[in-house]
């Protein structure tokens, strides 16, 4: 959190400190409130997981209700203390969302959203059949919560308990979202394959997000239950889950302040609705459900992003991270080691029946700079996921320094310090380009959620900040570092890809198409750059179809069509033989 | 167990699947058209069923006024987009078009139902009242969002079930009913005991499903609806319009719903929420199926339909639990199997 | 011979990214006009702006109508059908099928007439009616591909990349299927990356870099000109 988020946090902290002791302010604004704070902490947890993480979770009432339902019974059939069951409340929220979220998180594209429909009605029918909860009447009589013996019984003092919660989760979530973790989770959202290449582990920062999210939904439970001193399955029900989405949609799924905001949207019109709209139409209805629906698909057709950003972009824009210069990575450097650095070997990968890459065999030596050129759709990119572990092969091998790769993970590949560019760039659009390049480095740091939550990882995160600025300098971009990486013009974003590349300490760098989109004085640039990277001893394998660059660049080509190697040797060889002219400039027939 | 409950078990969730396949190939065929997961298709049925019902005694069904009102939000809709490429003329047109059928209907039904007719006219008016809701729906909560991910229409999908649900309140009251059966009479058949009702609920599902099979099969148009759903593009490319596609892929739907209620209706008590229940089952079977494959989602309808019977007898409070369970691990299986990657929609 | 599209100063972007540049070309009635360029160049993003799939700004008219506003579905009705680089072929279904959809705004009644000539075209495609369009060869498939957008009788017919991935004697006769249409008064639009071939069989050619269009002229002049063969090869390497 920098100085002006922190001002902000202030600013927001002392507003909610300061309500429940302004005079005018009545009970029933108060006990509004404190619902509004249990619902924040869902809908912040609803902002990790769909907003920044990119896992859309209807049942997010399910934790609320593990968190509630421990106490409950806790406190109800065994006598425990109120305090002393928070931290098995949430240890059994934790232990079920592990054992959920292993299986959701693995749920691809729209299945994962219909996933967590589907537990998420199992868990209201669950709660509401077993005995010992108490089946559809629920648990009732729990005790309040009390501090130095004295209870909370009234809804002002509670008030501070909540809103302390949800201060207290609205800096850990801004810490977490800032730290190593928080990173590889965000880079979730533009896609695994990024992510993976630098080393995260996806399955691991998914189910990371996952629990968190479901930890805080659990401590909303835990107070609710403390609160409303009872406990029923409805509260925990899918239509509850719907409304918390719509609290995220409503205030921004990608916005810490969204969170409260659209809690306090829903949970005040719901109230307002309930108690106004039977007046016209008779009671009974389940008004507020009808404007809710509507709401949720109005958000969706009219500003997806959310109400946040709208007010937001009027308190002004986020001041941009400051990079400690003296921040650095140690370099691992380049072993002399004998043979060849990467040796492919008969690789070969079908879809299924077409053969896109058909027994190609090359190598590329240390510090050599290889092209590996042919016309669209002649196998190169699918050379490219070969080598990275993204696809399996169909058959050959890979040896990276002597050893077998193939058949390793994206992330496992890239530990062993081979990292790459994408034909079709990958970059998180709303990250900075810093943060973007930070990612890269992620193999390079230790911290984990704890220590990034706690503010233990200031060290390590100066060091990579650090080591991300100096790699972004060097491709060139350092004067635009700070923008969000969408708003860049297509060849500077790959120039910021090959900077996260590099933030990985590479020894084998592939770049797909880096001098696409780049003027000219920005081609030589770049190649200056890859010569100076193999100077100091780094193996580059590039794709790119200008052959002015790959010509001047290389030290050898390897030349692809129809999925199959047709030619390799020096540039001019290359430039004469006569089936590459033809591969490219087609049959004069 | 013995062999007599096995045998009743067996031929209820025969006829619960049979309307689970009705569902699920509603579904699948939206998904397919639309990328819409339609989590409300179960509202048309109980809209559908609670309107037969209200008609048996002669009442005005609620359904009448949601039809008027989303005929006038599509109409707004329509006109505004006219207006907003500044021709009235358009605007007017559009609004008439949206809003000429729907007052027809609604007409037709206040004047013909407090005559009562009888059970034909009734299911004729109620299949009037809903099928055009499909289309109007499609309109109003899908058509602004057609290149949205599936994940954006799923959420969508969700606030149109809140939405319809609480409507449903409103509309229908509370309370819940069963209509009189469309055949009446019962036969006995070796230990079992069949109503008739029971068996037009399978024949119907399997002269329906035989009925679509046919339509996409042989007609033009029917063929045009499943090219759109195998390469948008391709069909956008020889003109099929994807609007027309989802309206009447939306019509089609609530066409399924009316006969699933037609259909369940005698046979259970439906209340303004029942659908969502009933069609999320229809909706497992459609997952377990892939979401893409029409005999598949039959097959596994009919499996979800035994699943509820044979666990409502062994565990009677978890058959919902134990239902919904069982579509994780076939979600699980379908993506670790499926070769899409994240980023497509 | 008139114009039958202008296309003027059309742009294309993704986000901040220009893929076409203010790029201006006109296609006479009855004649082949190409686009040539390397890959990346924003051919495929031109002819997708042209049918209306992509939004864009700057102007298309065809046959004297300007095309603003008017969605891709409506435009194959007035004439325009394109056979894209992917082929989008409705994999499941049938030759047959996939054909009688191609005349989806022709109506039932034309279908037997259209699905006579496009057979004399491509006899393959009568031999295989049957099959399932996804089981078929690459260039049987962009055989389909091209018969299922002569169905709709387009006046003006647009290929992106015919060639791609096909074999030099497919690549050959399809290119020989090109010149046969414009001879009955097709208009044609082809992007490809074939470059030899395509100037082979135009009338005019255009070549586009880096989004904007750079050279112009009859495509004769255009396949002698030596800077042609540099954008492909590399400035180092003559036309030998």
């Amino acid at each position: 959190m920098n100085r002006r988020e922190l001002t902000r946090f202030l600013i927001f902290a002392a507003i909610m400190a300061a309500i429940p002791f302004l005079p005018f302010v009545p009970d029933f604004w108060v006990t509004l409130l404190d619902f509004v704070g249990l619902a924040s902490l869902v809908a912040l947890g609803l902002v990790m997981l769909t907003g920044v993480g990119g896992m859309t979770s209807f049942g997010q009432a399910a934790f609320v209700g593990f968190g509630a339902y421990a106490t409950a019974l806790l406190t109800t059939a065994y006598g425990w203390s109120p305090w002393l069951t928070l931290p098995v409340s949430l240890a059994v929220t934790v232990a079920a969302a592990l054992v959920i979220g292993l299986v959701t998180v693995r749920l691809s594209g729209h299945f994962l959203p219909l996933g967590t429909i589907a537990w998420g009605i199992c868990f209201y029918y669950l709660f509401g059949n077993l005995k010992t909860l108490g089946a559809y009447d629920g648990i009732s009589s729990v005790p309040p919560l009390s501090i130095f013996g004295m209870p909370l019984l009234d809804s002002r003092s509670f008030y501070f308990v909540v809103w302390g919660f949800v201060l207290a989760a609205i800096l850990a979530t801004a810490n977490l979202l800032d730290s190593r973790v928080g990173r590889s989770i965000r880079a979730l959202r533009s896609g695994a394959a990024a992510a993976e290449s630098v080393g995260v582990n996806v399955w691991r920062a998914k189910l990371t997000v996952f629990v968190y999210a479901a930890l805080l939904a659990g401590i909303s439970g835990w107070l609710y239950a403390h609160f409303q001193r009872a406990v029923t399955p409805g509260v925990f029900s899918l239509t509850v889950g719907i409304e918390y989405l719509l609290m995220a949609v409503l205030g921004g799924a990608g916005y810490i302040y969204g969170a409260i905001l659209g809690a306090g949207i829903v949970v005040v019109l719901k109230n307002f609705l309930q108690d106004l709209l039977p007046l016209f139409f008779g009671a009974g209805g389940n008004y507020e459900g009808i404007v809710f629906g509507i709401l949720l698909i109005a958000m969706l057709q009219g500003a997806r992003e959310g109400l946040w950003p709208v007010i937001a972009g009027r308190l002004g824009k986020a001041a941009p991270r400051t990079v400690d210069a003296t921040g650095a990575l140690p370099g691992r450097g380049f072993d002399a080691g004998d043979g060849d650095l990467l040796r492919v070997q008969d690789a070969r990968r079908l879809f299924g029946g077409l053969v896109a890459v058909d027994n190609v065999s090359f190598e590329v030596g240390r510090g050599e700079i290889v092209g590996l050129i042919g016309p669209n759709g002649a196998g190169k990119s699918t050379t490219f996921n070969l080598v990275t572990g993204v696809l399996p092969l169909s058959g050959g091998e890979i040896h990276f320094e002597g050893e077998r790769i193939d058949g390793l993970g994206p992330e496992r590949i890239a530990a062993r310090r081979i990292a790459r560019t994408f034909q079709h760039v990958k970059l998180a659009p709303m990250m900075s380009v810093l943060e973007n390049v930070a990612i890269g480095a992620h193999l390079r740091g230790r911290a984990g959620m704890v220590s990034g939550i706690l503010r233990l990882d200031r060290e390590e995160e100066k060091n990579i900040f650090g080591e991300a600025a100096r790699q972004i300098e060097r491709v060139g971009l350092a004067d635009i570092m700070h923008q969000p990486a969408g708003s860049l013009a297509l060849g500077q974003q790959r120039l910021a890809e090959i900077a996260r590349a590099l933030c990985l300490d590479p020894k084998l760098l592939l770049l797909d198409e880096p001098a696409a989109g780049l003027r000219h004085l920005e081609k030589q640039a770049l190649a200056d750059l890859i010569r100076r990277l193999r100077d100091e001893g780094m193996s580059v394998l590039l794709v790119e179809h200008d052959m002015d660059f790959v010509m001047q660049l290389t030290d050898h080509i390897v030349v692809l069509n129809f999925g199959a190697r047709i030619a390799t040797g020096a540039p001019a060889d290359i430039q004469r033989n006569p089936a590459v002219v033809e591969a490219y400039l087609g049959s004069p027939a | 167990m013995d062999f007599t409950i096995a045998l009743f078990l067996i031929q209820d969730g025969i006829i619960n699947g049979a309307i689970y396949a009705l569902l699920a190939v509603a579904l699948v065929l939206v998904f397919a058209v639309t990328r819409v997961i339609l989590i409300p298709q179960g509202e048309f049925v109980t809209f559908a069923g609670l309107s037969l019902a209200a008609m048996e005694t002669g009442g005005v069904p609620g359904a009448v006024w949601l039809l008027l009102v989303l005929a006038t939000g599509a109409a707004v809709m329509d006109a505004g987009v006219a207006l907003r490429e500044r021709s009235p003329v358009k605007a007017a047109r559009l609004a008439m078009w949206n809003l000429a059928p729907a007052i027809a209907i609604a007409a037709a039904v206040l004047i013909l139902v407090p005559l009562k007719l009888g059970l034909a006219v009734n299911v004729v008016l109620c299949a009037a009242l809903i099928v055009p809701m499909g289309p109007y729906l499609y309109r109003v909560a899908f058509q602004p969002l057609a290149d949205a991910s599936v994940l954006v229409l799923l959420i969508a999908s969700v606030g149109a079930h809140l939405a319809l649900t609480a409507l449903g309140l409103v509309l229908f009251g509370a309370e819940g009913y069963r209509t009189s059966p469309v055949v009446s009479g019962s036969f006995q058949i070796g230990p079992l005991f069949v109503t008739g009702q029971s068996l037009l609920v399978v024949g119907a599902t399997l002269a329906l499903l035989a009925g679509l099979a046919l339509f996409f099969g042989r007609t033009l148009i029917g063929k045009a609806l499943k090219a759109s759903a195998i390469n948008r593009r391709g069909a956008r490319l020889v003109g099929i319009p994807t609007m027309l596609s989802g309206r009447i892929a939306f019509a089609m739907a609530a066409a399924i719903g009316v006969v699933s209620a037609v259909l369940v209706a005698p046979l259970t008590t439906l209340y303004y929420d029942s659908g969502f229940i009933i069609g999320l089952k229809g909706f497992v079977a459609a997952i377990i199926g892939g979401l893409g494959a029409y005999p598949a989602a039959v097959a596994a309808a009919l499996a979800v339909g035994l699943l509820e019977a044979f666990s409502s007898f062994w565990a009677s409070a978890f058959k919902e639990v134990i239902v919904f369970a069982s579509i994780l691990p076939v979600l699980l299986w379908r993506s670790l199997t499926s070769t899409h990657s994240d980023e497509e929609d | 011979m008139s114009a039958l599209l202008e296309v003027g100063d059309l742009s294309v972007n993704y986000g901040r990214v220009e893929a076409v540049r203010a790029v201006s070309l006109t296609v006479q009635s009855g004649e082949i006009a190409t686009v040539i360029g390397a890959n990346g160049a924003g051919k495929t993003s031109l002819l997708a702006a042209i049918m209306g799939l992509l939004p864009s700004r700057g102007r298309v008219v065809f046959d004297g109508q300007d095309l603003v506003r008017v969605p891709a579905e409506e435009r194959v009705a007035m004439g325009i059908s394109l056979v894209p680089e992917q082929r989008d072929l409705f994999g499941t279904m049938s030759v047959a099928d996939n054909l009688a959809l191609g005349a989806f705004r022709r109506g039932r009644a034309e279908i037997p007439a259209r699905l006579e000539r496009v057979y004399a075209l491509f006899p393959r495609l009568e031999e295989r009616h049957r099959q399932e369009a996804g089981t078929l060869s690459g260039g049987e498939r962009q055989m389909l591909a091209m018969g299922r957008a002569l169905m709709a009788k387009p006046r003006l017919l647009m290929l992106d990349e015919p060639s791609l991935g096909l074999a030099p004697l497919i690549v050959r006769d399809i290119l020989q299927t090109v010149s046969e249409l414009r001879d009955e008064g097709v208009s044609i639009l082809l992007v490809e990356q074939n470059a030899r071939a395509a100037l082979r069989i135009a009338d005019h050619g255009y070549v586009m870099e880096l989004g904007a269009a750079t050279m112009r002229g009859p495509a004769a002049e255009l396949a002698a000109d030596p800077r042609v063969a540099e954008i492909y090869l590399g400035a180092a390497q003559g036309m030998s």
